[in-house]
């Protein structure tokens, strides 16, 4: 009952039955840590992965519906120039307060950008209309996804 | 220099509870002060680093570990920075001045020709001969009680009042690093069986059926305490939600019924007792009356609570997101009838900490599951539990009495405050605070209320105004029951008082045909009180005669957080249509000497938008059966799409006392609002949230 599925490139095959949430797939049998339970109900975003580049929320997501699939996790993004880019400008703008939302939104933030180089402010909040954050680093955040997007248009790395 | 030492010091006056030189070129020092999302563990770290003159590479920091970190109480109250960061900075400053005279004999120099770098001692001029901590380690005693030296000494450039960058953001960012993510060998993962509210009893329950429920280890139960453990975490959730049907419940006894907050308070017993009083009261040529109220409100963390604990030869280990890790250990060894010494307690991060939360329940919880299943426990809260098992912030209802006399100065200032108690955590007041201890059997009684006293004050925080009224009178009413659980939230009772003052100071200033901003300034002799109001105005571009209406607006709000730590002004612009929308925030900033400015600024616009959030949005609901707002749908908080632009001017005082910022934004940033909120509609919101219902319920009424 194995569940072939590519996580960060690797292929794994995952022995879990295949309604459990792709969360605990990643958590529990990969060991891949950086994808956070926060509500189990998609409302929240601190569990979003990207599926072949989109971002979904991985908490109510079974894992048979991501068979076959290409999964990205925060673990996986050094090795994307937008999910590093992106990365790199939350962590020099000090993009965070307790961290723990943050996985979900850099997830959200790189397949934004991976569809669209340049989103206007608008489209930025659509992509993160299912994300939350408690502490309040909105504007921090808000600003280091404008830097990611100019470093990306200038071609910086 | 005879000033009194932090109580951190006095608590562990031994050097050696402070810091360890290693043999590996660093030094670790030891805080009891933990990292809450706040960037508290950088901030000690810069004042360590500064104090022994050593890069902030050379340097570790160990925190909130029973067993190696001094007992520094709670990391609460914004007391980090202005008893721990001082303690540090004492201690280790006494170290530096005990390796530096080691240094000089070491050298054949005088104390006065040492220079330091990089750990490094060396004569003035001379620094290819150099003897660092390491060397001197054997001849440096540190078993010695903690002393205040003379500031100065050798040492390199401060690092102090720069922006470094946060320690635990890189980790944060790159995978496991929370509690959350702990794996010990062996390990079962852990999930409540809630009944259907507090207090409910277990009639009879299907222990085998539980059992059989689909990767199912075991299940532990003690009184009215149930959970299920299971090898996969994946199980212990979907067992844990099948089992609530397994269990027969006795209802818990009704709660007192919802309704508008200050009717539910005043309904309730209290304690009233006249907390300040000074000057008479005379009568004004304008009088105000009006009545205030903020209603409970959830920590609504991103992540929910969870623990990690294991039972090994007779030793309790847990790992906590705690903010006392010695209480947690106190508490639980008293609950579990354990000798102290037989618990450790290790803070491991969590999700952000606004304040009392479920941190230290989930904690006893998994040491109960781990001690009487005999098997390591890793458990994790539901979003329900998070939302509706953790305590709440307390609500509280003001009302004040006021005056302005023909000179356009408050002449009578008479203010009520009802609330509970704002403080219930493990380790204040007697008896033990931890839900599940009520729960086990045999159980340990809920102990009985107590605010903390005045001058921090919980529900009368903040209650005093700064002003210089002629004339004032508090009296706090206390109420110690309450419909739901509640204990301490980022700010606790300020920020219904300041929302509650600072609401009022305009209604007198507009009765009275006076600017806002004026009017708090002529009762103001206080200059950096004055400095921070004139800042946040001068940035806001604030005009006395700016038109209001037509849906615009804008407010200003003022503390200074206790009346005694960070001073803190707000200037709020809001557009009303259905909803109020804050556009722009100014917000002034005197927080003493800035240890840190960059995580000083973003703690400030972290609490203005979540004090946006709990102004606009946020309210518990219960009826008589417990908590309704379980989810995300049921408690909405502050998104992307409603979060202001935001301005932070700080002003710095180097050389002063560092004072707590934490929580300074919240009571200010509810009355800017509100305020704000008057000028574009000119109606007066005096009960929190302002929900669209709300406010289209005033506009009405005002027609």
């Amino acid at each position: 009952m194995a569940v072939q599925i590519e996580v960060n490139g690797v292929a794994c095959a995952v022995a879990a039955d295949g309604d459990t949430p792709l969360l605990y797939c990643l958590r529990d049998d990969l060991k891949l840590k950086g994808t956070r339970f926060g509500c189990g109900a998609g409302h929240c975003g601190a569990c979003t992965v990207m599926v072949d580049g989109r971002a979904v929320q991985s908490c109510d997501t079974p894992l048979w519906s991501v068979s076959g699939r290409s999964i990205t996790t925060v673990e996986g993004l050094a090795d994307d120039r937008i999910g590093r880019a992106v990365r790199d400008a939350f962590i020099e703008l000090q993009a965070a307060q307790c961290g723990f939302c943050i996985d979900g939104i850099l997830m959200a933030v790189t397949a934004l950008l991976r569809a669209d180089a340049r989103p206007g402010r608008p489209a930025i909040l659509k992509a993160l209309e299912r994300n939350l954050c408690r502490c309040g680093t909105h504007v921090r955040i808000l600003r280091a996804i404008d830097v990611a997007i100019e470093r990306l248009a200038g071609g910086v790395q | 220099m005879s000033a009194a030492l932090p109580t951190s010091l006095e608590a562990n006056p031994r050097l050696d509870q402070w810091l360890k030189v290693n043999a590996d070129e660093t030094i670790t020092v030891f805080s009891g002060k933990v990292e809450l999302g706040q960037g508290i563990v950088t901030a000690i770290a810069q004042i360590a680093a500064d104090e022994l003159g050593v890069a902030p590479e050379q340097l570790h920091i160990a925190a909130g570990n029973t067993d190696i970190a001094p007992d520094e109480g709670y990391t609460a109250g914004s007391q980090s920075i202005e008893v721990g960061g001082a303690a540090m900075r004492i201690a280790c400053a006494h170290a530096r001045s005990l390796f530096a005279e080691a240094a000089a004999r070491w050298l054949e120099v005088d104390v006065s020709d040492l220079m330091l770098a990089r750990g490094m001692f060396s004569r003035k001029g001379a620094p290819a001969q150099s003897v660092g901590y390491w060397q001197l380690a054997g001849a440096v005693r540190l078993d010695v009680p903690v002393a205040r030296v003379a500031e100065g000494g050798p040492r390199a450039a401060s690092l102090t009042g720069r922006s470094l960058a946060r320690r635990d953001i890189v980790p944060k960012l790159s995978g496991a690093a929370f509690v959350h993510d702990i794996e010990l060998p062996g390990m079962l993962h852990a999930r409540v069986v809630r009944g259907p509210d507090h207090g409910a009893h277990i009639e009879s329950w299907n222990r085998e059926a539980i059992l059989a429920l689909p990767g199912v280890t075991d299940v532990v139960r003690s009184g009215n305490f149930v959970c299920v453990l299971a090898l996969r975490e994946a199980a212990a959730v979907k067992a844990a939600q099948a089992a609530r049907k397994l269990v027969r419940w006795i209802p818990a006894p009704r709660r007192p019924a919802a309704g508008e907050i200050g009717s539910v308070l005043k309904a309730l017993p209290a304690e009233s007792a006249t907390v300040h009083a000074s000057g008479q009261a005379r009568p004004g040529a304008v009088a105000i009356r009006a009545a205030y109220s903020k209603p409970y409100i959830a920590h609504a963390s991103i992540g929910t609570c969870a623990a990690a604990a294991v039972l090994a030869k007779g030793h309790l280990t847990i790992w906590s997101h705690t903010q006392g890790a010695h209480f947690l250990r106190a508490q639980t060894a008293l609950a579990l009838g354990l000798p102290a010494e037989s618990v450790t307690v290790i803070h491991r991060d969590g999700a952000g900490c606004y304040g009392h939360n479920g941190a230290d329940d989930v904690a006893f919880e998994a040491a109960l599951a781990a001690t009487r299943s005999g098997r390591p426990v890793l458990l994790t809260w539901s979003r329900e539990e998070e939302l509706a098992w953790s305590p709440f912030g307390s609500a509280g209802a003001v009302e004040i009495d006021a005056a302005v006399d023909g000179e356009g100065r408050v002449s009578k200032w008479h203010i009520g405050i009802w609330s509970h108690t704002h403080v219930k955590r493990p380790g204040w007041g007697e008896g033990i605070n931890l839900q599940a201890a009520w729960e086990m059997d045999p159980p340990v009684p809920e102990p009985l209320p107590k605010d903390m006293p005045l001058p921090a004050g919980g529900g009368h925080r903040n209650g005093i105004a700064l002003y210089d009224f002629a004339h004032q009178q508090v009296d706090y009413h206390f109420i110690a029951q309450s419909p739901v659980r509640v204990s301490a939230l980022r700010s606790l009772g300020a920020f219904a008082n300041v929302f509650a003052i600072e609401s009022c100071m305009d209604e007198l200033a507009a009765a009275s045909g006076q600017d806002a901003v004026a009017f708090r300034l002529r009762h103001l002799a206080d200059g950096r009180a004055r400095a921070v109001i004139e800042a946040a105005a001068r940035r806001a571009d604030w005009r006395a005669d700016a038109p209001g209406g037509e849906g615009r607006g804008r407010g200003i709000g003022f503390a200074q957080y206790k009346n005694r730590s960070a001073y803190c002004a707000v200037v709020a612009e809001v557009e009303v249509a259905e909803k109020v929308r804050v556009l722009r925030v100014f917000a002034a900033v005197d927080a003493g000497h800035i240890v840190n400015p960059d995580g000083l600024a973003n703690q400030i616009e972290g609490g203005v938008v979540q004090a946006i959030s709990w102004t606009l949005k946020e309210a518990v609901a219960w009826d008589e059966h417990g908590v309704r707002t379980r989810s995300w749908e049921d408690y909405p908080i502050l998104g992307f799409d409603e979060v202001p632009e935001i301005e932070v001017a700080l002003l710095d005082q180097p050389g002063a006392p560092g004072l707590g910022a934490g929580e300074c934004a919240a009571g200010p940033v509810a009355a800017a609002v509100a305020n704000a909120v008057q000028h574009a509609i000119g109606v007066r919101v005096r009960d929190l949230p302002m929900t669209p219902e709300r406010i289209a319920h005033l506009i009405e009424a005002a027609d």
